[in-house]
């Protein structure tokens, strides 16, 4: 039957039962998903922390490409000039002389919003350029602990026995070092092998210091990821379609990747969101203590400790580092809260 | 299709014992398949039934090779399967519908990647579009519609999930099925829609089924012959409607003696025989036979010597000393 617009002819199709009545009562697809990210949205405080960890490292990774000045530009230094010294320990939105003097004749000066440092570089982008360097080092730490947590974790938890009791000694005992200790240890020693070889290559640039960051990650922070994810793959590893996936004549490596793993998904996707904190307070303090980021490439932690030689006249330089830290590192832990409340399926029953 | 066996899988004094431990380094050996024996014939479809816990999951597991046997063999076509490279062939051959059609397929996975999983384990296809043929016509078998090869299984209802399971279970085009308890979850009025793919199946692709159950009712009508197992043993093992009609061992008359009887008149002439006492743990069996502790008749010598499964009648087969 036609149906005509606007009018308010009853449309007989309503009334014609729906062809498969059993597609009807199929939940939706990926229910498990959407309903956590339901549950995620409900959560103001995630919902807030994830603005702010947004809009943090876009401000990391594009206001550098853009902004005027760069982090080791010494602002009072043009060569074949005199150093002008006006430009050292700039207060916020001062400017150096020869700045006046190019506003006065009508130019636009994109001013210094937290003013300048002790050797006269813009201190908003050093701010700007170190967050860039902690997210990332927070990343590829937490990446790196993934990779190995998740290899060593899923393998120990799936053949078990022997190699498991092993493996997960040697767990204990790394979980067992006083981590502080070894960490500043490992930093300190890596430090001095490192330098002399990496020399002339492409790694120098990157910094010795935060190769080394890596490698203590890498073989101290795996451990209690490790663990996690040994503890989802033995209870999962008792489900049927393990059994089924053998019966087929999966190997253990198909039945790892492809059973396991995505199984315990959530749980990894928290776990290293909530690494990626812990990973930017390490960071940062090995930086503080001197064993972070090489010299002018600035880190939030360096940028702290530089700062307390002159708190006393200059106190915001300390402020201002340490608050995006602190920013950084608790929106993350209150983030990944988050996305445990809304996709661990046991914290919901 | 030369010099065929007429025995498709034989199985020789399996034992399939469970380490269960004890306290600190000390084991004890959970008796879940004790010294059993039997056959199943090809085409044929060999029910088997028990209480719960008395060994049919594990028979069935071990058969496959899932669990390592303790000791016996497993003789299959007339070659016995040692090696991996003959667990591998045997694969491809012999396979297994679960009891549980939840926890058996993957959540993560879609309809259509469960199907096709053995298909790549084995490379049984040439290029995508002949596996995605293949995936098809297998749900096709089991009734189920292709637009739900995208789906997850979690969208399913028990019985569509256990239909997905059975053309897993087909994928490899085998001989030889396991299907243990595979109607057991699933609500009654779809039970018989199930049981009655599964004959059609056996039909259609000449299969042979070990098909468990744990009461009589549901291999009824599906079985050639039944094996009745109590606390990891074999009791009696004889045609369905000998079975039926003249069950000889004590444990199997009171199993039958709980089936329902369609027949009223029937059903207040048999007086329906309650078992005293629980199941004993396999793990401390008694001694003799097992089944001394609430047989009815046991005697003295039920508790000294295990009774022998011995041929009572041709092609009927009971373990028990009065007989
Ligand atoms: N992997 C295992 N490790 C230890 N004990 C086991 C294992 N699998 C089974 N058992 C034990 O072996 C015995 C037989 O178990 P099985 O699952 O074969 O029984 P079933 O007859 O299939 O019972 P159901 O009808 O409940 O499925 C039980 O006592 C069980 O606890
Ligand atoms: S052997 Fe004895 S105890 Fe066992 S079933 Fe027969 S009569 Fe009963
Ligand atoms: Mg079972």
């Amino acid at each position: 039957m036609e149906k005509k617009p606007f009018s308010m002819q009853v449309d007989m199709e309503d009334f014609i039962p729906e062809e498969k009545a059993y597609m009807v009562n199929m939940r939706p697809a990926s229910t498990f998903f959407k309903d956590g990210i339901r549950r995620l949205k409900k959560n103001k405080v995630a919902v807030v922390s994830f603005f702010i960890i947004v809009v943090i490292t876009l401000a990391a990774i594009f206001i550098p490409m853009f902004w005027p000045y760069s982090y080791d530009q010494m602002l009072g230094m043009v060569p074949g000039q005199p150093v002008d010294n006006s430009f050292l320990n700039l207060a916020p939105f001062e400017y150096g002389k020869s700045e006046i003097a190019r506003m006065e004749a009508g130019e636009t000066i994109v001013p210094h919003i937290f003013g300048t440092d002790n050797q006269g570089r813009d201190y908003f982008i050093r701010v700007i350029y170190g967050t860039r360097i902690s997210l990332a080092v927070g990343f590829f730490a937490s990446i790196i602990v993934l990779i190995i947590g998740l290899t060593v974790g899923s393998v120990s938890g799936y053949v078990g026995g022997k190699v498991d009791l092993v493996i997960m000694r040697i767990v204990d005992m790394i979980y067992s070092l006083p981590d502080m200790l070894m960490v500043i240890l490992l930093a300190s020693v890596l430090k001095q092998v490192l330098e002399t070889s990496l020399e002339g290559t492409a790694l120098e640039k990157i910094g010795s210091n935060i190769i080394s960051l890596f490698i203590v990650f890498g073989v101290l922070y795996w451990v209690s990821m490790a663990r996690l994810i040994r503890g989802q793959i033995l209870s999962l590893k008792q489900q049927e379609y393990v059994l089924a996936a053998k019966a087929a004549g999966a190997k253990g490596g198909r039945i790892i990747l492809k059973h396991l793993i995505p199984n315990c998904f959530s749980v990894i996707i928290i776990s290293t969101a909530l690494q990626i904190p812990s990973a930017i307070f390490t960071e940062s303090y090995l930086s503080f203590l001197g064993l972070g980021v090489n010299a002018p490439m600035p880190s939030l932690g360096s940028l702290a400790s530089e700062a307390l030689n002159g708190v006393t006249s200059y106190p915001y330089r300390l402020i201002i580092p340490a608050i995006v830290i602190s920013l950084i590192v608790l929106s993350l832990n209150l983030f990944g809260d988050g996305l445990r409340d809304a996709f661990d399926p046991k914290l919901n029953v | 299709m030369s010099e065929h066996t007429e025995d498709l899988v034989e199985i020789r004094h399996l034992k399939q014992y469970f380490p269960v431990s004890m306290g600190f380094f000390k084991t004890k050996p959970l008796k879940a398949v004790d010294d059993v024996s039997f056959n199943i014939r090809r085409g044929e479809t060999l029910g088997l039934v028990g209480e719960s816990g008395c060994g049919k999951t594990t028979v069935g597991r071990t058969i496959l090779n899932l669990y390592k046997p303790t000791s016996g063999d497993i003789i299959y076509d007339g070659k016995p399967i040692k090696s991996k490279n003959d667990i591998r062939e045997f694969r491809k051959k012999a396979t297994m519908v679960f009891q549980d059609p939840y926890s058996s397929l993957n959540p993560r996975m879609t309809v259509s990647d469960i199907i096709g999983e053995p298909l790549d384990i084995h490379k049984l296809y040439g290029n995508a579009q002949e596996r995605r043929e293949r995936i098809l016509e297998l749900m096709g078998y089991v009734g189920l519609n292709s637009e739900h090869a995208s789906r997850y299984a979690h969208e399913f209802s028990g019985g569509q999930r256990q239909r997905i399971g059975i053309a897993r279970s087909l994928a490899v085009n085998p001989e030889f099925i396991v299907c243990d308890e595979p109607v057991s979850a699933l609500d009654v009025s779809i039970q018989a829609q199930v049981i009655n793919m599964f004959d059609e199946l056996q039909e259609k692709l000449g299969l042979t089924y070990l098909f468990i159950a744990h009461d009589l009712l549901v291999v009824r009508h599906i079985s050639d012959r039944i094996a009745v197992m109590y606390l990891g043993k074999m009791v009696e093992l004889a045609d369905a409607k000998e079975i039926y009609d003249h069950p000889q061992h004590p444990y199997s008359i009171s199993l039958l003696s709980a089936v329902p009887v369609p027949d009223p008149k029937e059903a207040r002439a048999n007086k329906r025989i309650v078992l005293s006492g629980d199941i004993p743990s396999p793990l401390n069996a008694p001694s003799g036979c097992p089944f001394r502790t609430r047989c009815p008749h046991a005697q003295k010598q039920c508790a000294e010597t295990m009774p022998e499964l011995k041929e009572i009648s041709p092609g009927h087969f009971a373990a028990c000393h009065i007989l």
